[in-house]
């Protein structure tokens, strides 16, 4: 019997995967061939899914973009022997978008068939939890501190030290908190774990309850993610019934039960004490801090938040140590980063690449320059609260800090591909709109702040007043820099500010000329 | 009566939820009938299948919508009476989240994602097309019921860009042309 592997990938079936399974599976019968199809995850080459793949003896070769109407000729070739054909690609893990990776967190993804427990433990699936549930719960910080995990859900905050602060306080209950709100354009990674490889966010937030003596967990997901969402609830139960989650893991005594919750379209959910509310059943309003949510967090008990890369990094932390991820990375960026090259681009997809990759090696090595053919001219890095870039900054490398000295942020690792027609104060505009319609209204200077940005970026646009109105616009990002609660009010000026300094012309524009350009268009 | 359902309130142990018990200055509810409608029916049988648990709030607001199309006004007290909660903290959740529709929706509901990894690939051109194809603006239903039109903000599927989602279902790389042949396709599944 032949193995046949396609995606079951949101990304995948949003360009035809299912439709591409039915064929193989007619055909097939047709032919008389018994074969076996696997809904894999993403192997993260999102240009050329569907890419399907064939199990032979020198290993997996891969077809793709494959469409319905491509399966006959794909059999005609002889793909289920790996013979040549024109969407073909030889051996996927020779390919080299997906050889020059360092996958670590993604290790598995695409390779295992994602709700199959026996796949998860032969590709060294639970390891990790097995040796932390011999180990005591300092002894599990220590190891992740020692591997100098920062937090992937943007702020960058050392994971070890979150985790010290629940572990070394007294409370009967403590949760652990997952926050797969993954609200940044430009960013997939979460999902792709998630519906490639549930079981090891389930493990890793399972390391986290034995850690801290948690009993239970919440997977917080956006609603815009229904299929990550039917993949965690499934995989979760399988867990359950195989008593890696439930009151006595794996005879250990230890008890984690783990629920899913689901969003309802609010990105500033993502921020952690908003999320915790929404948790509860409220309005996502930000809460104020201190308290901390280590010490009082959901239903106010002490509670780890972390991003699903966070606590999907930790499975390999336990089971290598350490010492093993520390090594990958430069200077506090330690390990490795999902990177999503996204937007105006010819290749692209999920680069897992240890810190140090620059934004240039990742779209133009990677990502191979725009989809459209014309010339990069900008890249928003870290979301929409993220910086625009122009190419003279592509050298900078990825490290939280090298980053922050050229004003930008890494935040979650998305990277969203401008060609030369993007108009940058459109951009800023867009970022100051986009504040508008998600502050959760608490402070003032967000939720008004915002809307007068647009305003103001409107008149800079129309040429009206318009050396007055970019004062006015910076002094505006200024206020909301400083009088913002959290960083939606607070980065909003991020990408504001970074277009107009960085791509200071299209905020000068004379307004005679743009409209014989639009004219010309 | 303190809860229509018989669940006690206080059941989800939690006790921060616990405290709020006293704060439920909508007496007047009370005094309304329990349920009438089957929009109200559905609500009160959402809640219980919750454990009229208030922390279950937005789950309990996604299932009904998912059964009624929407969140109809007439189901907000109920629900509130069931969790034990203020009709006012139903209401804020109800009206925070985008989620949340209080009118009832066309047959469709197409988001078209108008985040920035979509702009850079004509989302904005899309978002036209898909106004003047249907005869209406983003949020607004077409004049035959059939769809209705909203922007989201990123569907996860940035690197195939321009992405929408219709129910469950996603789709990538969605220009004019394509966004005609999944509508037309939408069309043929309901004549069928
Ligand atoms: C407006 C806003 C949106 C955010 N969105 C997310 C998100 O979608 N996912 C995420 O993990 N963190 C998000 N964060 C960061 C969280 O507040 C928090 O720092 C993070 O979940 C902590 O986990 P980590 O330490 O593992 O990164 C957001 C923050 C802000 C201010
Ligand atoms: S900055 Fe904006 S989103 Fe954050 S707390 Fe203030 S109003 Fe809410
Ligand atoms: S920005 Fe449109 S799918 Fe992410």
């Amino acid at each position: 019997m032949i193995t046949v592997y396609v995606p079951r990938d949101a990304a995948a079936l949003s360009v035809g995967a299912d439709d591409v399974a039915a064929a193989i599976a007619s055909q097939a019968k047709a032919a008389k061939k018994d074969i076996r199809i696997v809904r894999n995850g993403s192997r993260g080459m999102l240009f050329l899914e569907p890419l399907v793949e064939v199990d032979t003896p020198n290993g997996r070769v891969a077809y793709g973009p494959v469409a319905a109407g491509d399966v006959a000729d794909l059999f005609s070739a002889g793909f289920l022997d790996g013979k040549a054909h024109k969407l073909g690609h030889g051996l996927t893990e020779k390919i080299p978008y997906f050889a020059k990776q360092e996958r670590l967190t993604f290790a598995r993804c695409g390779i295992t068939d994602p709700l199959s427990i026996e796949d998860y433990r032969t590709h060294g699936g639970f390891d990790g939890l097995t040796k932390a549930l011999s180990m005591k719960g300092s002894e599990i910080v220590e190891e992740v501190t020692t591997s100098g995990l920062r937090g992937r859900g943007g702020a960058g905050f050392p994971t070890g030290i979150k985790w010290k602060t629940v572990h070394d306080i007294k409370g009967e209950q403590k949760y652990i908190a997952c926050n797969a709100d993954e609200g940044d354009s430009g960013t997939f990674a979460d999902r792709m774990l998630m519906e490639g490889d549930p079981f090891c966010l389930i493990e890793g937030m399972t390391i986290a309850a034995v850690a801290v003596g948690a009993t239970k967990g919440y997977i917080y997901i956006r609603s815009e993610y229904p299929h990550a969402v039917k993949v965690m609830r499934e995989a979760i139960e399988i867990a359950r019934q195989t008593h890696w989650l439930g009151d006595d893991i794996q005879g250990s005594g230890k008890a984690f039960e783990l629920y899913v919750r689901m969003g309802a379209g609010a990105y500033i959910c993502g921020e952690e004490t908003s999320m915790l509310e929404s948790i509860e059943g409220k309005r996502g309003i930000v809460r104020f801090k201190p308290p901390i949510p280590a010490i009082e967090g959901l239903f106010g008990k002490p509670t780890i938040i972390n991003n699903v890369m966070s606590l999907a990094a930790v499975p390999i932390i336990l089971a290598k140590g350490g010492a093993f991820y520390r090594d990958y990375g430069v200077g506090r960026s330690r390990g490795t980063l999902a990177f999503q090259i996204a937007g105006n681009i010819k290749q692209g997809g999920l680069v897992e690449k240890a810190f140090g990759v620059t934004t240039r090696e990742l779209i133009e090595d990677w990502g191979g320059g725009t989809a459209t053919g014309r010339p990069v001219r900008a890249v928003q890095i870290g979301g929409p609260l993220g910086a625009y870039l122009p190419p003279a900054k592509f050298d900078v490398p990825m490290d939280y800090e090298e980053f922050a000295k050229a004003d930008a942020m890494v935040g979650h690792g998305g990277l969203v591909v401008f060609d030369d027609t993007v108009d940058m104060a459109k951009q800023a505009r867009f970022a100051m709109e986009f504040c508008a319609i998600e502050s959760c209204g608490k402070c003032t200077p967000c939720r008004i702040g915002s809307m007068r940005g647009v305003e103001v970026i409107d008149k800079i646009i129309a040429n009206d007043n318009r050396d007055m109105n970019l004062t006015l616009l910076e002094d505006l990002c200024v206020t909301m820099t400083d009088g913002s609660l959290c960083a939606m009010g607070g980065l909003t000026p991020m990408p504001v500010m970074s277009a107009v300094r960085n791509f200071p012309e299209d905020f000068h524009k004379q307004t005679a000329n743009k409209f014989i350009a639009d004219a010309a268009e | 009566m303190r809860n229509i359902s018989g669940v006690d309130g206080d059941s989800q142990g939690s006790g921060i939820m616990g405290k709020k018990t006293p704060r439920r200055p909508l007496d007047i509810i009370d005094q309304q009938p329990a349920a009438s409608s089957p929009a109200e029916i559905a609500a009160l049988a959402t809640c219980a299948r919750h454990g009229n648990k208030p922390d279950e709030l937005l789950e309990i607001l996604h299932e009904l919508q998912e059964h009624v199309g929407y969140v109809p006004e007439a189901t907000l007290p109920v629900i509130a009476k069931a969790l034990n909660i203020s009709r006012a903290e139903v209401h804020g959740v109800v009206t925070f989240y985008h989620d949340f529709r209080r009118e009832p929706a066309g047959r469709h509901v197409i988001k078209i994602c108008r985040a920035e990894a979509c702009q850079s690939m004509g989302t904005e051109h899309l978002c036209q097309h898909a106004e003047q194809t249907l005869g209406t603006k983003l949020g607004g239903t077409s004049a035959d019921g059939a769809y209705t039109i909203e922007a989201v903000y990123c569907l996860g599927n940035c690197a195939l860009s321009p992405a929408i989602l219709i129910g469950d279902r996603l789709f990538g790389k969605v220009d004019p042309i394509r966004f005609d042949s999944i509508v037309a396709g939408l069309n043929k599944e309901a004549a069928e």
